[in-house]
C-alpha cells in the first residue's frame, strides 16, 4: 500500500508520520502516532468507541480517512482534564472502558457546547455511543455531573 | 488506491472526466463503513473536503434554499433560519445516525449514496429538491423525483458532481416525517415516510419500500381527490401499486406495508 | 476506607483517560499479524485448499492442524473440539488454517488469496428436528448432555388437579457484544510461550494450551490485560484464540497478535444457547402448585464446550423460587452445526426463567387468579424445598420483597391507569408486568469443591499488601471490590492494598472469573487468606495498625509473609452430582423486577418506560459498582427481550455488524431503579453474595409480562422484535 506524510495537530502538540494511503484516522492515531487510547468498537461507526474531536467537532474516527485529516486539529481522549476525569469516576461513567474513550470525547464536546443539550436531552445526545456494561445511567450520571461542575466553574 | 486532493471545483471537475472516473467522498460516513473489508486496489477517490469554501455554503433566500454539496446534518440542525423554514429537514437530520454521524454526512452523499433507506431524501423530495449536477461538459438542474432509475441507478453521468440541492420555498398546509426503525437512534430505517401538502399538491414520499425512495403516486392522487380512508387497509390497499417492499436480514416485505399504511391512516386522520 | 463506602474504582482513572492498556493497545515492535482462514458451510469434507500461485507465499505463515505438537483437541469439559479442523468441517467458520504476516495489508491480500474447497455433509441446523443416521456426530443421538432432575412423582398428581396448564416458551440467541473484541498476542520470551490477551480465566487458557503441546506448565505463561467487556464470552473462547496465536508465534518465531474485528467476532465467537422450555403443571383450585413437568431443550451447537454446564444451571433454576411438591425436569442440549454456543452472563438460568416467569402469568391468566397472589402463594418459605431438595433457610422473606418491589413500581396504581389508558388512546397500549427470581452464587453443586481454589496474600517491606488471585476485572469491579475485602479485613487503607495483575507465573488458581463467584466466594477466602498473614502477625482481624507489623515482618532477612487460603467445602453443604439432589448453591441472590412498557400498535414497537429492579444479594459491597451492574445487566436483559436478533444462516449468525445486531442505545432506555434489600450472608466477605448474572434474569420475563397484558395477546417468545409482535396481533384489529 502507497504511504503519504500526514502533518495534523494532535492534543496541541504538530506532529507528522508516514502513514498508509487508506488508513483511517483511527488506525493512524492508535499505530502511527502512538496514540491507542481510541478504540475500535466496530469499525461501522455505529458504536462511537473512536470518537476525537476533528477541528473541534465529535466525529467517529473509524470514518474519517486519515488523508481528510491532513493539517487539522486532532483531540483524543489523552487530553482529557483530571478534573473531569474524576468526576466522572465518581459516578460510574466506566466499567470496561472499551467505550470510554469515546464516551469522554462526546461528554467533552456537550461541554462545549451545552445548548445541543437543552435541544436534545442527554439521553439522545449519548445514543451515538453504544456500551454493553453501563445500562447508560452511570455515563449519564458523569454528563450530568460534568455538566453542573462546568456551569459552577462559568459562574466563578 | 488513489487519491486525489483538488482545491478547486474546476480541478475536480477536471479529475471527475479522468478514466477511470475516481469516486467522489465528501463525509465518508458511508463509504469507510467496514473500511478494511473492502477492495481497494482499483479504488480511485476524489477528496471534496477541500472545497468548502465553494461547496460547503447553506443559502436561504426569498424563494429557494441551496444546499451546497458539503452542507452537513448538523449545519441544518444549527440553522434555526433553516430549521424553521424547513422543519422537515431539521427533524429528518436530527435523526440520521447519531450526533457523530450528523456531523459528517452531507445530503449531496446521502443523494449520491442512493440507499432505498435513505433518510434525506425522502424529506428533499417532499419538499420538491431540485439536484444541481455538474461536469467540465456544464451544469443541470434534475428533480430528485425522477433521479434514482433502480436500485443505486441514478441518472447523474460518471463524470458529474452533484454541487448543491435546491428546495422551493413554498406555503404548505401540511408536513410530516417518520421514521421507524429498530431503535430510538444509530438505526437502519425500516420504513420511512415524508409527506408535504403544499400549492403544488401532496407528495408522499416513503423509504425502504422499494428498490430507490420513491414517490407514493396513487395515495398521493387519493389525497388530491380528498379522499377520506377508514381504515388503515384501504391505504395499504392503494398504496399496493406504489411501493414494493422485500424482506431482508432487518424486517420483512409485511411489516413494512403494513406499517407504513398505518402510520399514514393514524397521521392523516391526525391522531398521532 | 471501608467496605461499604464507595471507594471509586480503582481502574476507573486509566481507563477514562485511555491510559489503560488493553492487548491491542500494547507495543509489541516486531509482531506480526494473525488470521484464520475458515469453512463456508455448516458441515463437509474438505477436499483441498487452494493457494493462487500467483500470490508470494514465501514470507507467510502458514499453520494447519498438522503443525499442531500433541493432539487437536480443544480441552475443556470434553475435547471432541479440534482447534483447526482436519479432514471435516462441523460448522460455518470452523478455523482450518492460520497466517501471519508483518503486514497486515499482505495477510488481507492472503486471505482472499486461499479457497478452501469443502464437500457439504448433511447438516442439522434445528436441535428439534428429526435424526436420521447421516445427522449424528455425537455418541448416538447427539446429545451433548441430558439432565433429570425428581422430586416427589409428578405423575399420578395430574389426576387430581383442578387446573393443569401447558405452555410452551422460546428463546433466541444472543450475542456479548463486549465492545473490545476478542484479542491474543503470543511470543516467546525468557524461554516460555507466554500469551497476552482479554480473557476471564487464566488457568483455562494455561490447561487448554498445556493440553494441544503435551508440555509442562511451566512452558506458558498466560497474562490478562485489560478485558473490554466480557459477559461469558471470555470464559472458553479465549482458550482457542490463544491457542491459534501460540501456534504461529511458535512456527514464525516472531510475536503475533490475533485481534478479531467486529464482524468476524460475532460471526465466529460463542454466543448465549438458543432455548425452548415446555411446562406442563398441576394446579389445586386455589392455584397452589402441585405438580411441575418440564422440558428443557438448548441448541449446543457443534462442539460440547460448555453446555453441559449451562444446561445444569438451567436446570436447576427452571422450576423458580417456588416450593412444588412434585417436580421432574428433563434437560437435553443436543448437537446443531452452528457455531458451538457458550458462557453467557445467567449460563443457562435466563432461558428457564423466562419459560417459568411467563408460565407463572399465563397460569394466573387461566385460571383467573390475579398474577400477584399466584406467586404469593407459591413464593418458596423457611424449612420447604427447592427443586433439588434443598431446603430454604433463608432470612428473606420473598412474598415481602416481592411486595416491596411492586409498590416501589407502583403496580397497583399503573395496572389501573393503564387500563383507563389503553381505552381511550387510539394506537398506544401500556402494560406493567414483573417477575420474582433467584440466582445460585458460586459453581453448581460440587463445582467449588472440584476446583479447590486458592488465593494469597504478600505482605511488603513497604508495608502494603499484594493481593494474588486469578480474579479478572473485565468492567465488573473485582479489583475495586476486593481491595476493600482485604483492606476491610486487615485493618488498613485501600491505599495499601494493590491487586495482582492475573499472571499464571505469579499468582495461584482461585478459579475462573465466572459464575457469580468472585465477589462471595473468592472474597471469602481472602478473608480467609487475610487471617492467615494476621496469624503469622500474632494479631487478628479488628486489631488496630497492621501496617508496621507487616512492614518489620516482610522485612526479616530470608523471610516471606505470605497469607494463603484454599477452598474447602463447607460441612453444611450436600449434594448429589448423580440425583442432582440436595444443596445446588451455597446460597443464592432473590429479587423481584417490574417492567412498565408501553407498544404503539402502529409500528409494533416496544418501549420500557420504567423498570424497578429490587434484588437482596447480602451486603452491597460498593453501592456504585453494584448499581451499575445491575443497571447493565438490566439493559442486556432488555435487548434480549426486544432488540437482539441473531440472525442465522447456514447456521451462524448473518447479521454480524453492530448495524445489523441491535442493542439498546442509551435514548431507547430509562433510568433503571436499582434497589438493595440488605441482608449480609455468612457465605461471602463482610455479607456479600454474587450479583453479576442475577440482573440478566428478570427483565426478559417482566417485559414479556407487561406485553401480553398490554396488547391483551399471549407472548411466549423472544425477542420481541416489532415483527413478531405484527404476526402476534395481526387481524385482532388495533384502535
Ligand atoms: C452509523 C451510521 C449511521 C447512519 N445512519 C443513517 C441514517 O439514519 N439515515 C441515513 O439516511 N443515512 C445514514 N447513514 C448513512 C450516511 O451517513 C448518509 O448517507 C450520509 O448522508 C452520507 O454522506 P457522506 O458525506 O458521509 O457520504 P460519503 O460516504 O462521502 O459518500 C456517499 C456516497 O455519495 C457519493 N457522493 C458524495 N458526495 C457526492 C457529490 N457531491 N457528488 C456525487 N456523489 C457524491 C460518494 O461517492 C458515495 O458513493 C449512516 C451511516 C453510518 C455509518
Ligand atoms: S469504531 Fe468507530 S464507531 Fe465503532
Ligand atoms: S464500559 Fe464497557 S462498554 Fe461501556
Amino acid at each position: 500500500m502507497d504511504k503519504f506524510d500526514l502533518s495534523l495537530t494532535l492534543n496541541g502538540k504538530s506532529e507528522t508520520r508516514r502513514v498508509a494511503l487508506d488508513a483511517r484516522l483511527l488506525d493512524v492515531l492508535r499505530y502511527d502516532f502512538g496514540s491507542p487510547g481510541t478504540k475500535e468498537g466496530c469499525g461501522e461507526g455505529e458504536c462511537g468507541a473512536c470518537c476525537v474531536l476533528l477541528d473541534g467537532v465529535l466525529v467517529n474516527s473509524c470514518l474519517v480517512p486519515a488523508f481528510q485529516a491532513a493539517g487539522r486539529r486532532i483531540e483524543t481522549v489523552e487530553s482529557t482534564p483530571p478534573d473531569l476525569l474524576q468526576t466522572l469516576n465518581a459516578t460510574g461513567t466506566s466499567q470496561c472502558g472499551a467505550c470510554t474513550p469515546g464516551v469522554v470525547m462526546s461528554i467533552r464536546w456537550l461541554l462545549q457546547h451545552p445548548e445541543i443539550a437543552e435541544s436534545v436531552g442527554l439521553r439522545a445526545f449519548m445514543s451515538g455511543n453504544l456500551c454493553r456494561c453501563t445500562g447508560y445511567d452511570g455515563i449519564i450520571a458523569g454528563l450530568e455531573q460534568a455538566l453542573q461542575s462546568n456551569a459552577k466553574k462559568a459562574e466563578t | 488506491m488513489q487519491v486525489h486532493r483538488p482545491y478547486t471545483l474546476h480541478d475536480a471537475l477536471a479529475l471527475m472526466a479522468a478514466t477511470p472516473t475516481p469516486t467522489p467522498i465528501a463525509g465518508g460516513t458511508d463509504l469507510l463503513v467496514s473500511w478494511h473489508h473492502k477492495p481497494k486496489e482499483k479504488l480511485a477517490l476524489l477528496d471534496l473536503s477541500q472545497l468548502g469554501g465553494e461547496l460547503a455554503a447553506m443559502r436561504l433566500t426569498a424563494d429557494t434554499l441551496e444546499l451546497g454539496a458539503l452542507t452537513t446534518y448538523w449545519d441544518v440542525i444549527a440553522s434555526p433560519e433553516v430549521s424553521r423554514a424547513f422543519p422537515l429537514l431539521a427533524e429528518a437530520a436530527r435523526q440520521v445516525g447519531a450526533m457523530q454521524i450528523q456531523t459528517r454526512g452531507t445530503w449531496a452523499g446521502n443523494i449520491g449514496n442512493g440507499s432505498p433507506a435513505a433518510d434525506g431524501v425522502p424529506v428533499l423530495m417532499a419538499y420538491d429538491a431540485t439536484v444541481v449536477l455538474q461536469s467540465t461538459r456544464g451544469r443541470r438542474e434534475v428533480q430528485l423525483d425522477g433521479y434514482y432509475t433502480g436500485y443505486k441507478k441514478t441518472v447523474r453521468l460518471p463524470d458529474e458532481l452533484i454541487v448543491a440541492i435546491q428546495i422551493p420555498r413554498r406555503t404548505r398546509k401540511a408536513e410530516w416525517f417518520e421514521k421507524v426503525g429498530a431503535r430510538a437512534a444509530q438505526t437502519i430505517t425500516k420504513v420511512g415516510v415524508a409527506v408535504v401538502n403544499d400549492e403544488k399538491g401532496w407528495r408522499v414520499v416513503a423509504n425502504s419500500v422499494a428498490p430507490y425512495v420513491c414517490r407514493c403516486r396513487n395515495l398521493e392522487s387519493a389525497l388530491q381527490k380528498g379522499q377520506k380512508f377508514k381504515s388503515p387497509e384501504e391505504i395499504r390497499d392503494i398504496l399496493k401499486n406504489d411501493i414494493a417492499p422485500i424482506n431482508d436480514m432487518r424486517s420483512t416485505a409485511a411489516y413494512r406495508e403494513t406499517v407504513l399504511s398505518r402510520v399514514l391512516f393514524y397521521r392523516l386522520a391526525d391522531k398521532a | 476506607m471501608p467496605a461499604g463506602a464507595d471507594l471509586p474504582r480503582i481502574d476507573g482513572l486509566d481507563k477514562l483517560a485511555g491510559r489503560a492498556a488493553y492487548v491491542d493497545d500494547l507495543p509489541t515492535p516486531g509482531a506480526w499479524h494473525g488470521a484464520t482462514v475458515r469453512s463456508s458451510v455448516p458441515r463437509g469434507k474438505i477436499r483441498d485448499i487452494h493457494f493462487d500461485p500467483a500470490f508470494d507465499w514465501n514470507d507467510i505463515t502458514i499453520v494447519d492442524h498438522r503443525d499442531i505438537p500433541g493432539p487437536n483437541q480443544l480441552k475443556l469439559i470434553d475435547v471432541d473440539q479440534p482447534v483447526l479442523a482436519a479432514g471435516e468441517v462441523r460448522h460455518k467458520h470452523e478455523p482450518i488454517l492460520l497466517l501471519a504476516h508483518p503486514s497486515v495489508h499482505k495477510l488481507r491480500d492472503a486471505l482472499r488469496a486461499i479457497r478452501v474447497d469443502v464437500e457439504p455433509l448433511p447438516a442439522i441446523l434445528d436441535p428439534a428436528a428429526p435424526l436420521t443416521p447421516d445427522l449424528i456426530q455425537y455418541k448416538s443421538d447427539n446429545v451433548l448432555k441430558h439432565i433429570d432432575i425428581r422430586q416427589g412423582d409428578p405423575g399420578p398428581v395430574f389426576a387430581r388437579a383442578a387446573h393443569i396448564i401447558e405452555g410452551e416458551y422460546v428463546t433466541g440467541s444472543q450475542e456479548h457484544v463486549y465492545l473490545e473484541t476478542q484479542g491474543m498476542l503470543a511470543q516467546w520470551q525468557d524461554g516460555r510461550l507466554t500469551v497476552r490477551g482479554s480473557m476471564q480465566c487464566p488457568y483455562y487458557v494455561l490447561d487448554a494450551l498445556t493440553h494441544l503441546f503435551g508440555r509442562s506448565r511451566d512452558a506458558f505463561r498466560v497474562i490478562q490485560s485489560p478485558v473490554g467487556g466480557g459477559f461469558g464470552g471470555k470464559e472458553e473462547y479465549p482458550s482457542l484464540l490463544a491457542i491459534h496465536a501460540a501456534l504461529l508465534a511458535e512456527k514464525s518465531g516472531a510475536p503475533v497478535k490475533m485481534i478479531y474485528d467486529r464482524q468476524e467476532d460475532m460471526a465466529v465467537t460463542t454466543k448465549r444457547h438458543p432455548s425452548r422450555t415446555r411446562h406442563r403443571t398441576a394446579l389445586d383450585k386455589d392455584g397452589r402448585l402441585l405438580a411441575m413437568e418440564i422440558d428443557v431443550l438448548l441448541d449446543g451447537g457443534a462442539y460440547v464446550t460448555l453446555s453441559p454446564v449451562v444446561l445444569s444451571r438451567g436446570c436447576i433454576h427452571a422450576a423458580g423460587p417456588y416450593f412444588c411438591e412434585n417436580i421432574h425436569i428433563r434437560g437435553e442440549a443436543r448437537l446443531t452445526n452452528s457455531p458451538p454456543y457458550g458462557a453467557f452472563r445467567g449460563f443457562g438460568a435466563p432461558q428457564t426463567i423466562f419459560a417459568i416467569e411467563r408460565h407463572m402469568d399465563v397460569i394466573a391468566a387461566r385460571i383467573g387468579i390475579d398474577p400477584v397472589e399466584l406467586r404469593r402463594r407459591n413464593l418458596v418459605r423457611t424449612g420447604q424445598p427447592l427443586a433439588t431438595g434443598q431446603i430454604y433457610k433463608e432470612p428473606t422473606d420473598l412474598p415481602a420483597l416481592m411486595d416491596r418491589a411492586l409498590d416501589l413500581a407502583q403496580y397497583k396504581a399503573r395496572t389501573q391507569s393503564h387500563a383507563e389508558f389503553n381505552k381511550s388512546h387510539p394506537f398506544l397500549r401500556r402494560g406493567i408486568g414483573f417477575a420474582t427470581f433467584h440466582h445460585g452464587a458460586g459453581f453448581t453443586g460440587g463445582g467449588e469443591t472440584y476446583l479447590a481454589s486458592e488465593v494469597w496474600i504478600e505482605g511488603k517491606p513497604d508495608g502494603t499488601v499484594e493481593l494474588q488471585t486469578a480474579q479478572t476485572d473485565m468492567g465488573q469491579g473485582t479489583t475495586t471490590i476486593l481491595t476493600q475485602v482485604v483492606a476491610e479485613r486487615l485493618g488498613i487503607p485501600t491505599e495499601q492494598v494493590r491487586v495482582a495483575t492475573p499472571d499464571t507465573s505469579r499468582v495461584p488458581n482461585s478459579g475462573p472469573t465466572v459464575a457469580s463467584r468472585t465477589a462471595m466466594v473468592v472474597g471469602k477466602l481472602i478473608e480467609q487468606a487475610c487471617d492467615d498473614l494476621l496469624h503469622q502477625l500474632g494479631r487478628k482481624s479488628g486489631d488496630p495498625e497492621i501496617s508496621d507489623d507487616i512492614r518489620r515482618h516482610a522485612s526479616l532477612p530470608g523471610k516471606s509473609l505470605v497469607g494463603r487460603a484454599k477452598y474447602q467445602k463447607p460441612a453444611s453443604i450436600q449434594w448429589d452430582d448423580k440425583t442432582y439432589r440436595g444443596d445446588a448453591y451455597a446460597t443464592y441472590s432473590w429479587a423481584t423486577y417490574v417492567a412498565d412498557v408501553e407498544v404503539d400498535l402502529r409500528t409494533c414497537r416496544v418501549r420500557v418506560t420504567d423498570f424497578v429492579a429490587l434484588q437482596e444479594v447480602g451486603r452491597v459491597l460498593n453501592t456504585t459498582l453494584a448499581t451499575g451492574q445491575i443497571a447493565g445487566g438490566v439493559v442486556q436483559g432488555i435487548g434480549w427481550a426486544l432488540y437482539e436478533n441473531v440472525v442465522l444462516e447456514d447456521g451462524a449468525m448473518k447479521n454480524c455488524q453492530m448495524t445489523n445486531y441491535v442493542i439498546p442505545s442509551a435514548g431507547d432506555l430509562p433510568p433503571i431503579r436499582v434497589v438493595f434489600e440488605e441482608r449480609p450472608s455468612h457465605w461471602g466477605p463482610g455479607g456479600a453474595k454474587g450479583i453479576g448474572e442475577l440482573p440478566m434474569d428478570g427483565p426478559a420475563p417482566a417485559i414479556v409480562n407487561a406485553i401480553s397484558r398490554a396488547v391483551t395477546t399471549t407472548i411466549n417468545e423472544i425477542p420481541v422484535t416489532p415483527e413478531l409482535l405484527l404476526k402476534a396481533t395481526e387481524g385482532r384489529g388495533h384502535g
